[in-house]
């Protein structure tokens, strides 16, 4: 075994033979080395979200016809940082009334929950935090400790605006969390496990051909769960000024628009690895664990661009009309959607590969087609609620 | 030997820790004057818990009571209270009089369960080690639908719960 192939084995072995070199206890020095790679993974994760933030801006510039930052340094690659000297050296503002600890401590829960995400992403075959035997069911139980973050800062922040931007978001994120949740279930069908290695691991074929339903799906309910555009209802500039965060200045609020884009990324990479293989491609990772990383990045910012592409292209949509397309059409499209493969799976278990993948696609198609059947015909009985029956106008003579 | 020793008082360092934590949280639950803290307070509990579960090689429970404890209970609660209060402090003292019988009845409880424990054999029983790649969510899923094992149980909690959730949507239906 050389650093090649196992780099993040290696340097724990060599690190805990150092310590241990130096009079260090076995126990403690395994300790110590598990933390400086929790710290190194945060401090990497931090350092890519200081570029999230350009990338962001470019990206946002282009959709909207702009050029974005482009006076400091290639490209305004030195835009970040002077962002961030700024947020940092902005008074510390704490409203009257406040509740002063909690206004603090959510912040800092809102940024925890997106990096303890990371603890279960497979980097590559043999660089992964933990291999959680529940990783699935681990992303909501992170998304609900954001959700607690948010209602946190909206309470404690002592402003109407926040309060209901918190009530907004949390509405929007508990509802998501259903679908959400039911949707992953169908990668674990397929792989047979909700550890993410062994899901990457079984992606022969990327689960988005035999589901691209479910792929749609899960898309749509990590935007809601970002609380991005189109749902962003609970920021709703002209109603609300900002959402949850009004209140909080300097690097604090910089923690929540962190924590955002790097939860946007996040997802991407997500997207990528219960749908297009995570670090796999073309047996490219078997080469080393270096070019696998590359791999997933790539296709995790794949997934953040496919989100801002939505961000920027469609409108903010009602909260009742979010709430009844997540209740009344996500919800039951994604259950049904989960017994429909559960069900094809026990039956063409031990089919042909062709016939399999063919059974899958058919099933999501008939599924999709049937749905958005049952909606064009709610659509008409509500239009004609509004605009009365259909006037047969006489033709004029 | 002396490597499992120590090994021993890490995890029992931490179980300390976390116990400690989780009982002073759960003591706030019941001091604190503000609603909404003592709803903060009941999360930090809730994640104690969770976290003696992680220690107890339950990682499936410990995610588990995350999601549904913190992420669906806890949320609701902080949520009845914004909704149904104006402010969210109550006025009056915290506990009323009838605090020791409360008192009373928890140490009761604590010193039963303590008993059971002690008369049960595996009390002072080192766990065995569980063999690599043992599928714990496999043979939980086995129990809870195989007719040997919960499959009765499990469904009669399914429908206690559909029961609730058909109440909630009648109480809550508007009849025009």
């Amino acid at each position: 075994m050389n650093f090649w192939n196992d780099p993040l084995k290696v340097a724990a072995e060599w690190l805990t033979g150092v310590f241990t070199g130096w009079g260090m206890n076995t126990v403690a020095a395994n300790v110590l080395v598990a933390f400086l790679g929790v710290l190194m993974l945060i401090t990497i994760l931090m350092v890519i979200d200081i570029f999230l933030v350009w990338i962001e801006r470019k990206v946002v510039a282009r959709f909207q016809d702009r050029i974005g930052p482009n006076r400091l340094g290639p490209f305004g690659l030195i835009q970040p940082f002077a962002d961030i000297i700024k947020l940092m050296i902005k008074e510390d503002t704490t409203p009257a009334g406040a509740d002063k600890v909690v206004y603090n401590i959510a912040p800092m829960l809102s940024m925890m929950s997106v990096l303890i995400l990371w603890a279960v992403v497979p980097l590559a075959p043999v660089m992964l935090g933990v291999d959680l035997n529940a990783g699935v069911l681990f992303i909501i139980a992170a998304g609900s400790i954001g959700t607690l973050s948010i209602i946190m800062a909206g309470w404690s922040s002592n402003n109407k605006f926040s309060v209901i931007g918190a009530f907004r978001q949390v509405a929007v994120m508990v509802s998501f969390e259903i679908p959400m949740l039911a949707v992953l279930l169908i990668p674990t069908i397929f792989s047979g496990s909700m550890g993410m290695n062994a899901i990457i691991q079984s992606q022969d074929i990327w689960f988005i051909f035999l589901s691209p339903l479910a792929a749609l799906i899960f898309l749509i309910a990590a935007i809601a769960e970002l609380g991005r555009a189109p749902f962003d209802l609970a920021e709703g500039e002209s109603e609300l000024v900002s959402g949850y965060n009004i209140e909080y200045s300097g690097m604090k609020f910089g923690m929540f628009y962190a924590g955002e884009l790097l939860h946007a990324f996040t997802f991407g990479g997500f997207w990528a690895i219960m749908f297009f293989g995570g670090y796999r491609f073309f047996g490219l990772e078997k080469v080393s664990p270096f070019l696998a990383i590359a791999i997933i990045l790539f296709k995790a910012l794949l997934g953040y661009w496919v989100i801002m592409w939505v961000k920027y292209t469609v409108m903010r949509i009602r909260i009742d009309q979010m709430l009844a397309f997540n209740w009344k059409f996500l919800t039951p499209v994604a259950f049904v959607l989960v017994m429909v493969t559960a069900l094809m799976n026990a039956l063409l278990r031990g089919a042909d590969s062709w016939l399999y993948i063919t059974g899958m696609i058919l099933s999501n198609v008939i599924v999709a087609w049937v749905s958005l059947e049952f909606v064009r015909s709610a659509a008409k009985t509500e239009r004609e609620k509004v605009e009365g029956p259909k006037q047969v106008v006489e033709a004029h003579h | 030997m002396e490597k499992e020793f120590n090994y021993m008082t890490g995890t029992q360092i931490i179980f300390l820790i976390v116990g400690a934590v989780t009982l002073i949280a759960a003591l706030m639950v019941v001091t604190v004057r503000n609603l909404v803290h003592a709803a903060l307070w009941l999360v930090a509990t809730l994640f104690g818990v969770a976290i003696v579960y992680t220690l107890l090689n339950a990682g499936f429970l410990a995610v588990v009571q995350v999601v549904v404890y913190i992420g669906a209970i806890a949320i609701l609660f902080i949520f009845a209270v914004m909704l149904t209060r104006r402010q969210a402090a109550d006025t009056g003292a915290a506990l009323n009089s009838n605090w020791w019988a409360g008192a009373l009845m928890a140490v009761l409880t604590f010193a039963g369960l303590a008993y059971l424990l002690q008369t049960w054999s595996g009390f002072s029983k080192q766990s065995a080690a569980i063999p690599s790649g043992f599928d714990a969510i496999g043979q939980l899923g086995t129990a809870l639908t195989s007719p040997q094992g919960y499959v009765l149980p499990f469904e009669v909690a399914s429908v206690l719960l559909l029961a609730a959730l058909v109440g909630a949507v009648y109480l809550a239906f508007n009849k025009k």
